[in-house]
């Protein structure tokens, strides 16, 4: 067992784990955080997306011991501590942008990600960023409509 | 789907690394990206009692032009060749293959020394380091040697790589002014491995070609090149009838693969129609 110190969601944590343990097993199974779901577990479908670092990884292709030190950010940091949505989150409401909700906190961290990246999203950004994940409702022109409208609110749409 | 147990060191050295490589041996694999390492370990195909994650040696992390060559460190993420490496039609030919790998999260994550240890029949820096005639920098602990491309393929997830080494840097020659490239693959959806692509690199020197290289990724066990094809192109003028020669005998001469996603006649198709559009981008460029 390795003892592994990090912060979620500006949170600090410590877990002892086994090394084999992915970042989103531990994440869910250490620190209770059930908001990263494990869909595929071998990195093709996204659905375990955070931010590591400030970048998004597939939370099954990491292991938990990587995340020594690390800033790591999940679905549950995204409204506030009230409960209240964020502008993302209002949008994916607003827009159906979830049908059975599994592959949401994958989609939603993916989406954070380049939100808050320089410079703005386009269409074809968008759409080349969110081909990343899979939703198996195959709802993917609400998502796309979620995080335009997302976008558009923030300032950041290039449409 | 959970890996096998294994012992994690991350050492902050590439002398402590390995030193862990040469006590461990074949029980030994470096960690890096992960993006190809894990899921396979994840399927127990593969079952490391060991993994030496080189993620915290900052000193691995480089892209840089040094005299004539682009040394390409065991750190360098897919992602950093999005935007130009390096200057000219080099830094433009891995920007347009960087944007074919996978998905973004995944080249943020992925390096492109370790697709090259993975040696993934559809990878696209495979077929790229075969084309640009990349030279594979290999570090143990008692010393380095160097692996041309083209003897670094052999077969499936196979190279001339042996245990206790690593594969520290790759190192591409950059190429003379008049040389061009150009790439075409095709997937059924973005981000899919191709069922087949090309990666082509030629001078344009006195209205003709020379020095012709041209790979195909995706359609076997490894890149290959397509020999013929770059024999017939050499010291003629680019016209679009060569162009079509040329990409119907690199299809002629290569022994596609069948698998559940493409019968090997429909890849043979695939392959002209690629080798004809990577050329035509390089003398068009």
């Amino acid at each position: 067992m390795t003892e592994v110190r990090f912060t979620v969601n500006g949170a600090a944590q410590c877990a002892e784990v086994e090394p084999r343990l992915t970042l989103a097993d531990m994440l869910r199974e250490e620190c209770g955080l059930t908001g990263t779901h494990l869909g595929c577990e071998h990195g093709v479908c996204g659905a375990c997306t955070v931010l590591m670092d400030g970048l998004p990884v597939r939370g099954c292709l990491v292991f938990g011991v990587q995340a020594e030190g690390a800033d790591i950010r999940t679905v549950e940091g995204l409204a506030a501590p009230d409960g209240t949505l964020n502008v993302l989150q209002r949008a994916f409401q607003a827009q159906h942008g979830l049908q059975c909700g599994f592959c949401t906190p994958g989609f939603l961290m993916l989406a954070t990600w380049m939100l808050e990246q320089p410079g703005g999203v386009d269409e074809a950004r968008l759409r080349d960023v969110l081909a990343s994940n899979l939703c198996r409702c195959t709802g993917y022109q609400n998502i796309l409509a979620a995080v335009r409208a997302a976008a558009q609110e923030m300032g950041v749409w290039k449409g | 789907m959970k890996p096998a147990s294994f012992a994690h060191h991350a050492p902050l050295t590439l002398e402590e690394a390995l030193a862990l490589l040469a006590r461990h041996g074949e029980e030994a694999r470096v960690l890096a990206g992960g993006q190809s390492l894990v899921p396979t370990m994840a399927f127990r195909m593969a079952r490391p009692a060991v993994l030496v994650d080189i993620n915290r040696i900052a000193a691995l992390d480089h892209v840089t032009v040094e005299g004539s060559v682009l040394r390409i460190g065991a750190l360098a993420r897919h992602a950093r060749f999005e935007t130009p490496a390096v200057a000219g039609p080099l830094g433009a030919l891995l920007a347009r293959v960087a944007h074919h790998i996978a998905h973004p999260p995944l080249r943020l994550r992925g390096t492109f020394c370790g697709s090259l240890a993975h040696a993934d029949p559809a990878s696209e820096w495979c077929a790229t380091a075969l084309a640009l005639e990349a030279r594979m920098v290999l570090a143990r602990a008692d010393g380095l040697r160097e692996v041309a491309a083209e003897d670094w393929f052999q077969g499936v997830f196979s190279t001339a790589m042996a245990p206790g080494e690593m594969l520290r840097e790759v190192v591409l020659p950059l190429p003379a002014p008049a040389w061009r490239g150009g790439f075409a693959e095709f997937a059924r959806r973005a981000g899919d491995f191709a069922l087949a692509m090309a990666v082509v690199g030629l001078r344009l020197e006195g209205g003709v070609v020379r020095g012709a290289r041209i790979a195909l990724g995706g359609i076997g066990g490894q890149p290959v090149l397509a020999r013929e094809a770059m024999a017939l192109l050499e010291s003629q003028p680019p016209s679009p009838a060569l162009l079509e020669e040329a990409a119907a005998t690199a299809a002629r001469h290569c022994d596609p693969q069948e698998d559940l996603h493409a019968p090997a006649e429909y890849r043979r198709e695939l392959v002209a129609v690629m080798v004809k559009r990577a050329l035509r981008q390089a003398v068009s460029a």
